[in-house]
């Protein structure tokens, strides 16, 4: 159980793919313009690496080293396709609001990297949960940088929730504020870089405050590796 | 720094005495702005702001951003552009002496891209408007929108026979791409003899100040005459072809903010190349990227554009024009000389 937790943190803070990692970041710059967006592309990264995540580790003592990357590279763009055809049936106007950016999750290094990294070498059931951390990790930054660009910039919150959920969830948009004269910066790309650099130093700032409340009564000499994909 | 915002005050009151005094009231919340955000963000990063504050590289940076904005901008432009300017592009960077790109006309840009309306809606000489504006007419129409006696911007912008105006690159620009020559262009009012009513002189004013700057040593000449000269051959030369649809050098070098670009902008002592020659290479560049713009871009105007995409050539051209170390003749290859000698 405890190593559960040990992913669970890994995936959704100390590791986190999009603020740590910095993989997969031409999705996250590109499609956060609004919240549903964000969460749109989120949830279907989840799903694909959950997915590869389970075949590569069921497949992993089957494949030669030599041809790996090849073999997790097709997995994955297999399950990108089952996605992207689950989304063009069931949620078509998302699907056409991501556009290109859904078969392009299967560029997301974020993927390959937990494919390489965690579920080469580990069991199933593990391999299974850090999928879904690392995806739900990945979502939750999509979803804060999406907030941001579309509360600046719109001046809303979940507008076109029902590309996703359907007609009913019309009613969950919030229209916080209305301008004549939007701020369009934060809907540009270079919104997308200015809100991720500001998440980045937030996250670090935390981190560095936590640190300073906690006193560590001995510190043992670690050796710090320079990939963070490779730490767990 | 003091002595450059000396020298901006000639610039400033023709500015005024041409457009109203929304340049000045501009400056004014730019300042106070910048201050105050300057003074917050060194107090974070636990710095001595008074040293800092009492520099007027700040106060430079609002000049910048107050002369560079339309008069008739509402006030949150304004404190918009000049927080972006110093929280974002100068102190995130490091704060003075640091930051990678000119932070005034970052915000610029910024303020362009984010707000095209309200930036582009320019002010038109008073003695061509139908309605001239008090100090209480600009101070209304910044914080209200309105003016004193209840005209909107686009009132306040229509021409003594009532049309609206625009200012001279953005009419020429308009003119060319409407079919018409620079000629029949030019027979409208906001022209004279060839050049913009208000503007030359309000570029005059920037290039005395300039000189004025240059005689007491504060900026050097090889960005100036880099700048200059770039855009005179590059216009001089298109103007040669075909004098239908290209302006005249005269036109471009005293027409939207070239002269305040070439003395008070591109002279940026932290922004800018640090080696002689690579001033003028620098100057070049933004002048020709001054007209490049202005011709064939989607923008009437591009000092800023110009100075930040030299901004980023910099650390670039620096690494081409190191001087010569003392002692050797040219720089490198007699380094790597004298060490195969020792090999040998």
């Amino acid at each position: 159980m405890n190593q559960f937790k040990e992913l669970s943190w890994q995936g959704l803070w100390k590791n986190n793919p999009a603020i740590v990692q910095l993989l997969g970041l031409c999705p996250l710059l590109a499609v956060t313009m609004t919240v549903i967006n964000g969460l749109g592309l989120g949830l279907a990264t989840t799903l694909v690496l959950i997915g590869s995540n389970c075949t590569v580790s069921l497949v992993r003592n089957l494949v030669p080293n030599e041809i790996r990357i090849p073999v997790f590279v097709m997995v994955i763009a297999g399950f990108v396709t089952v996605v992207q055809l689950l989304m063009n049936a069931y949620t078509f106007r998302l699907y056409e609001a991501l556009g290109i950016f859904i078969p392009l999750i299967v560029t997301n290094c974020a993927i390959i990297g937990r494919a390489e990294a965690y579920a080469s070498k580990n069991p199933v059931g593990h391999a299974a949960f850090d999928g879904l951390m690392m995806g739900l990790g990945f979502t939750l930054v999509l979803l804060i940088l999406g907030g941001m660009r579309e509360l600046l910039g719109y001046g809303t919150l979940f507008s076109g929730a029902n590309l996703l959920f359907g007609e009913w969830a019309s009613v969950l948009k919030i229209t916080v504020f209305e301008s004549d004269s939007p701020f369009l910066l934060a809907i540009l790309p270079p919104g997308a870089f200015l809100g991720m650099g500001l998440l980045i130093a937030l996250k670090n700032a935390l981190d560095k405050r936590v640190e300073s409340w906690v006193v560590k009564p001995e510190q043992d000499k670690v050796v710090q590796r320079a990939r963070v994909t490779a730490e767990s | 720094m003091r002595l450059v915002m000396y020298a901006g005050i000639p610039g400033l009151a023709v500015q005024t005495w041409f457009f109203g005094w929304g340049a000045l009231i501009h400056f004014l919340i730019a300042s106070i702005t910048i201050i105050v955000t300057e003074a917050a963000i060194l107090e974070m990063r636990k710095k001595n702001f008074e040293v800092a504050i009492k520099d007027c590289s700040a106060l430079v940076t609002a000049f910048l951003i107050a002369v560079s904005i339309p008069p008739f901008a509402p006030w949150w432009i304004t404190v918009i552009g000049s927080i972006f300017a110093i929280a974002i592009v100068k102190q995130l960077y490091g704060g003075l002496g640091f930051n990678l790109f000119n932070p005034a006309m970052a915000a610029y840009v910024m303020l362009l891209i984010s707000f095209p309306v309200q930036m582009s809606t320019w002010a038109i000489p008073q003695a061509l408007s139908q309605f001239p504006q008090s100090f209480m007419d600009s101070f209304s129409i910044i914080f209200s929108g309105f003016s004193a006696d209840g005209y909107s911007i686009e009132q306040l912008r229509t021409h003594v026979d009532g049309y609206t105006m625009a200012t001279p690159l953005d009419a020429l620009k308009t003119a060319i791409s409407q079919g018409m020559t620079v000629q029949e262009s030019m027979q409208t009012s906001v022209f004279n003899n060839g050049l913009g009513v208000g503007w030359f002189w309000v570029n005059f004013a920037y290039l005395l100040g300039g000189l004025l700057l240059l005689k007491v040593n504060v900026i050097k000449w090889h960005i100036p005459v880099g700048m200059i000269a770039g855009i005179s051959v590059l216009s001089l030369f298109m103007y040669l072809i075909d004098d239908g649809i290209y302006a005249s050098p005269m036109f471009h070098l005293f027409s939207g903010g070239f002269m305040l670009g070439v003395f008070f902008i591109a002279t940026d002592p932290v922004s800018a190349t640090t080696t002689n020659r690579g001033r003028i290479i620098f100057g070049l560049g933004i002048g020709a990227w001054v007209y490049i713009i202005r011709t064939w871009g989607g923008y009437p105007d591009a000092i800023a554009f110009a100075v930040l995409i030299m901004n980023m050539g910099v650390p670039l051209i620096d690494y081409y024009t190191r001087p010569r170390t003392y002692g050797h003749r040219t720089e490198h290859k007699n380094v790597i000389k004298v060490k195969q000698i020792d090999e040998d």
